[in-house]
Order: C-alpha cells, then structure tokens, then sequence
C-alpha cells in the first residue's frame, strides 16, 4: 500500500471522485493553472478542462453560492476556500441558503466545501482559524475534520456522495507532516463513527483534526508514567459518535476533551455536558477540556505557541486526572 | 451609455410575432386574475386570523411576474420572491397549495416548514427564496453554471429588488455570470420603495440595469405593469442566453402598491405617486389592450372571471381542509438520505 502525506491523499481522492464521477467539479480562486493555495488541484485543469476545474473571482459568496445552485441542478460540486478563514465572508450561503433548503424546499444541496484551516505556521488572526464549531451550532450541515491520510481520502469520498452540504476541514499544519498508508482503490468511511487512534483504559482523550497526533504524542509520555490513554479521533463533528465516546467514557472514567479551536462555546463544551448528562454515574473525574484560549489567533511564533494546544498542556492535564 | 429602455407593446401583429397567440394571450389575463385574487384572498384570511406570521403581496408586480414567467422555457428554472406569486401562477402551481403555505398547512410546498412566499414547486423548475435578499442571485448564476458544463440548453432566472441591489451578493452573482457568460437572466423587480427606503437612498444612478454594463452584458428597463412588453423583453433575453449571449438585467419599473407587509400602512409613499401608479394598474391595462386589440368579448371575460373564482373557492376549501403539519416529524428531514437526490428537479 503506498504511504502518501495527508495533502496527497486529499488530492489523489478528489482526482478518483472526478473521474469516476462527472458530476463532480471544482470551483475556487486559483484552482486551475496554479493548482490551488495548496496545490491540492494540481494538474486538475490538464486532466479534467478549464469548466470541471474552475477559477472563480475573488468572490466566496459567488463560489459556495454558486456551488449550490449547481447542485440544485444536479452536480457535485467542491467548492474549496483557500483559507478556512474566508468561508466568512460566504457564511449566508452555507447557513441562510444551503443548510435549510433541504428542510424547506426538500431539494438535497449535496455540495462540499473545503476548509484548510488550523495554525502552526505564524498565518496570524486571518489564516489559522479552526471555525467548525460555529457550523456544528447550525442545523442542516455536516462537519468532517480527518487526521490521517486514511480518513482525508475516505471521507473525501463520502462527502462527495453525502446529499448534504458539508464543510471539510483539513488541516494545513497536516499536509506535509502527516504520512500513511492509503489504498489506491476508492473507499468510503461513514460519518458519526469515531476511530481509535490509540488504545488505553485509564484516561480517554476526545479529539479531532490535528489534536490526534498532540494527544498522541502526550498519551506516549504517560505510557512511560505507566498511565494508559486511549486517543479517540470523533472524525466528523456533525454527525458525532457519541454511542462511542460514552462507551469509552464508562470504560476508562476519566475524560479529557481536547480541541485547536477556541474554548468558550467550542464543541468540546458539548460533548463535556452530554457525558454529564448520560454519564455521570461513570466518572471517576470531572471532564476536562483543553483547548485555546479565548483570543484571536496571534502571529508571532512565541504567542501563537502559547495560543495552541501543546503536548505539555495535555501532558499536565492527564497528569491531573491520574492523579485525581 | 444609458441602457435602453424598451417600447411599449402595442399590435396583437407585434404580439404574435413575439410568440404568443390570442389562446396565450387569454392565458396570460387568466394567470394575472389569479394572482391579485389569491393574495386579496390572503389579506380576508390574515384579519380572520387564518394566517399566522406576516403576510406579503405582489400588488402592483403581478404583470412583472406573468410576464417573465410566460417567457421561461419549460426546462428552464428560476428564484421568485415574495412580489412575484405570478411566477408560481404562471409555472403552474396549485393556488390550494399557496394557500396551504401561508396558513402553515402540511399542504403547502414547504410543509409548514417555511412561511408566506418562501416557497417553491421545484418539480416546475422554481426554488425557494430566503429572506436575505438577494442571497437567491448566486444561486442562480450556479444553476446557469450547471447548465454551461453540461451543455444543457437550459437558462435560470435570478429575482431581485432595488433595495436588495445594495448588496454583495448582487455584485458577486453578476460579475461571476459575466465573466462566465453564463445563460442567466437578471429580473430587478424595481418597485421604488424598499420597505421604507425610497430609490434615491439606495442608489446613486439613474436605472438599476445601468450597471449591467458593468459586468459585461446588456441591460434594459421596461415598465413593469405593461405585461406584454415585459414578456417581448424577457423572451429576448432568455433565448439569447439559451443561444450562448451571455446574460442580461432586465428592470421592470413598478410601484409597490400596499406596504412592505400586512402591517406596514405605507404612509411614506407620496399620494399622487400611488394615485398616478394606480390609473396603470396592470391588469386594467391589459383587460383594456385585450378588447381594443384582441377582441376579447364580455362572454370571454365573464367566463375567465368565473373560472378564477371557482378556482380560488376550491383553494380556500382545500387549503382548510389540509392538516397542519405533525410536531412529531419536525425532526426529521434536517438532512437528507440518498433517496432524496432522486427527484426530478435534481436531474
């Protein structure tokens, strides 16, 4: 099976969606002979034409709402935003127009939007953002937030197929960091199912996107304490699996929710009270959220790390749960 | 360059040669009955407290609306507003059905899901509008896009107003179709007052369409409440677009009879301007172009009369009798499953 970077697979799994289905096109600035921000549609243009692979104005009102009325009209499109941070600036098409069409008019808007999105690199207040949990506040979209090569392709393919808008969030700070194992042939993997990434039963750590590999990473220096954390990547945030974060919940009674994005009104906070809600009786511990601090993401590269989540942040809070 | 602003429509010759004869002609009068007798029927059912919410009207829009509509291929598709119940008339939607949408009926095209104009048959090639207006404009320069990939001889028609003109979406939607020259035609319903804001607190130039310029494509004005001349206009435009021409604005000049909404007394528009748009009204123009050009007979009107009526009897009937929607299903149908993308407007 060949090892491809988290950029590769995307880009390779949106090639085979392309040909395989010709419904499928791409719509966003740059797209097309530079290839994208990314250069994830590298190559697209030669190989699928200047209409499947097209450059928009500078204009993401035009593009995702544009990505919607092409699909009203039966096509697939995949809209892509050259920073997560610009879907801003289309919020009224995803949230007043395709979020509740389908509940309104019971017209499917199967459109998707790609999202490179997350810090790391000094991109500052306008290039780092983690948006997702201001969508999963909004009835009618879905949310998909891979972490391995693995799952960027395979839930590529189901956000084409799903009848849904969906926002897919791949993390810039991935791209070239991230290598694995990626089967050539297409494959699916269905939303709301969460993938162990890391088996353990004293502590389970809920995550998604880039904080797999920093809860990891964490979870390895207190394997060494002798302290056994289970990381468990949610893969998509609307729909979530909670039938499985609980069942972890209940086996390893103490809970860590950890998230890039901001804290105050991040999705962590939901899947905190659900567990207070439905499992109560199983904990061992308060539920813990590590996330960043309410700010603007900040440019310099000493404030920015102060701003994300580090290794030694989820270190120190899993030392407080072993301890508790 | 100031765009050009279309002639009135005068010989039934001229009529024909647009491709309408004397049977579409009387269709069009027919479709214009329904639309001012459903919304006068709205306004009954509101006082009787029948519809909850806010209740909106086309008055003084309808010929704009039949008119455009008439124009529309049968494959092509479009984004009405909440002035344009003519539309939904003209593609041929149920008037029980309108009736169910705004009393909040299971019957109605949204299901009691959405309220007043918001709603659409998209089985007849229309699509629901959302309140942020002109959010729709994008939305149909995408299904022009749809068209142009797949080469289907189809055009959309994107619904706006003067008011709505002031915003991005406008601008985004129009050069984007531009630049494409996508088979979208632009339909500014200009009824000079949004809500309360008069033209010349909404934009600085002369006519809507002079921006059409703008983004590379032709730009008219036509007076709203001559119907025929609407129709000759859009029937250009949306065949041009067909053809491969690119896009067209089209600003059908009205004014907006009743208020922004039911609650809405209007006081700020002048009296001699409603008084000087009231002796046009669209409808008597056009009952009075039919018995001067057409020969339409008393036998002819009364019996078109008759049939409106009993139609909108039947609705109201109909309307009352469908269910309101169960509580229980209000979850389902947030998102939708796979077997929802086989549905004729999808394809």
């Amino acid at each position: 099976m060949p090892e491809l970077t988290y950029i590769q697979a995307i880009s390779d799994g949106l090639r085979q969606e392309m040909r395989r289905d010709q419904r499928v096109f791409v719509l966003g600035q740059d797209v097309g002979v530079y290839g994208g921000a990314f250069k994830v549609t590298l190559g697209f243009q030669e190989e699928f034409g200047p209409w499947r692979v097209m450059d928009a104005p500078l204009s993401e009102t035009a593009i995702v709402g544009g990505a919607t009325g092409a699909a009203l009209m039966g096509l697939r499109p995949v809209a892509e935003m050259q920073f997560a941070d610009f879907i801003s600036c289309a919020w009224d098409h995803l949230v007043t127009v395709a979020a509740k069409q389908f509940f309104r008019g019971r017209t499917p808007v199967p459109i998707v939007v790609r999202l490179p999105s997350g810090g790391g690199f000094s991109g500052g207040p306008f290039h780092s953002q983690n948006p997702e949990s201001s969508f999963a506040h909004i009835p009618g979209l879905k949310i998909v937030c891979p972490s391995t090569p693995h799952d960027a392709k395979g839930l590529l393919a189901t956000s084409i197929e799903d009848p849904n808008p969906v926002l897919y969030f791949e993390h810039k700070h991935l791209y070239r960091r991230i290598k694995g194992e990626v089967p050539e042939e297409r494959y699916t993997i269905p939303f709301g199912q969460a993938r162990v990434h890391r088996e353990g039963d004293d502590a389970v750590v809920v995550t998604w996107g880039a904080m797999v590999h920093t809860a990891s990473d964490a979870a390895d220096r207190l394997a060494e304490e002798g302290f056994k954390v289970e990381v468990l990547d949610l893969r998509t945030l609307i729909p979530w699996d909670k039938a499985r974060v609980l069942e972890s919940v209940r086996r390893c009674s103490k809970v860590l929710v950890l998230h890039e994005d901001t804290r105050t009104g991040g999705f962590g906070g939901e899947i905190a009270a659900t567990i207070g809600e439905e499992a109560f009786e199983d904990l061992d511990a308060p539920v813990m959220r590590v996330a960043a601090p309410d700010t603007p993401v900040p440019f310099s590269p000493a404030l920015e790390k102060a701003f994300l989540p580090q290794v030694e942040d989820v270190v120190k809070s899993l030392q407080e749960l072993a301890a508790y | 360059m100031a765009v050009r602003e279309a002639e009135p429509v005068s010989s039934l010759q001229e009529v024909k040669e647009a491709g309408l004869d004397r049977e579409d002609l009387l269709g069009i009068y027919r479709h214009l009955l329904i639309t001012r007798g459903i919304e006068e029927r709205g306004h009954i059912l509101y006082r009787q407290g029948k519809i909850p919410g806010s209740f909106y009207t086309g008055r003084g829009n309808e010929a704009a609306a039949v008119g455009v509509a008439t124009a529309m291929g049968p494959n092509d598709v479009g984004t009405p507003l909440h002035r344009d119940m003519g539309v939904h008339i003209t593609r041929g939607v149920e008037p029980w059905r309108i009736i169910a949408q705004y009393m909040g009926r299971e019957g109605g095209p949204t299901r009691g899901r959405d309220g007043n104009v918001h709603m659409a048959v998209p089985e007849l090639g229309l699509h629901p509008m959302v309140s942020h207006l002109p959010a729709m404009l994008p939305v149909a320069v995408g299904m022009a896009l749809a068209f142009k990939i797949r080469g289907d001889h189809r055009v959309a028609l994107g619904w706006f107003g003067e008011g709505s003109a002031a915003r991005g979406d406008a601008h985004e939607g129009m050069n984007m179709a531009g630049v494409r020259q996508l088979p979208v035609v632009f339909i500014c319903d200009n009824n000079q007052w949004a809500y309360s804001t008069p033209t010349y607190l909404g934009y600085p130039v002369e006519h809507i369409a002079d921006r059409a310029a703008a983004y590379g494509f032709d730009g008219v004005v036509v007076d709203g409440t001559d119907v025929l001349a609407v129709y000759r206009e859009a029937k250009a435009a949306i065949e041009k677009a067909r053809q491969g021409g690119g896009p067209t604005l089209i600003e059908c000049l009205t004014l907006r009879m009743e208020g922004h909404a039911v609650h809405d007394d209007a006081f700020y528009v002048p009296k001699d301007m409603l008084e000087q748009w009231a002796a046009q009204d669209p409808i008597e123009r056009f009952r009075t172009w039919l018995r001067s050009n057409a020969d339409m007979t008393d036998d002819e009107e009364d019996q078109i009369i008759s049939v409106v009526k009993r139609l909108l009897n039947d609705a109201l009937e109909r309307a009352e009798e469908s269910p309101l929607p169960d509580p229980a299903g209000l979850e389902q149908g947030v998102f939708a499953s796979a077997e929802d993308l086989d549905t004729p407007h999808h394809k």
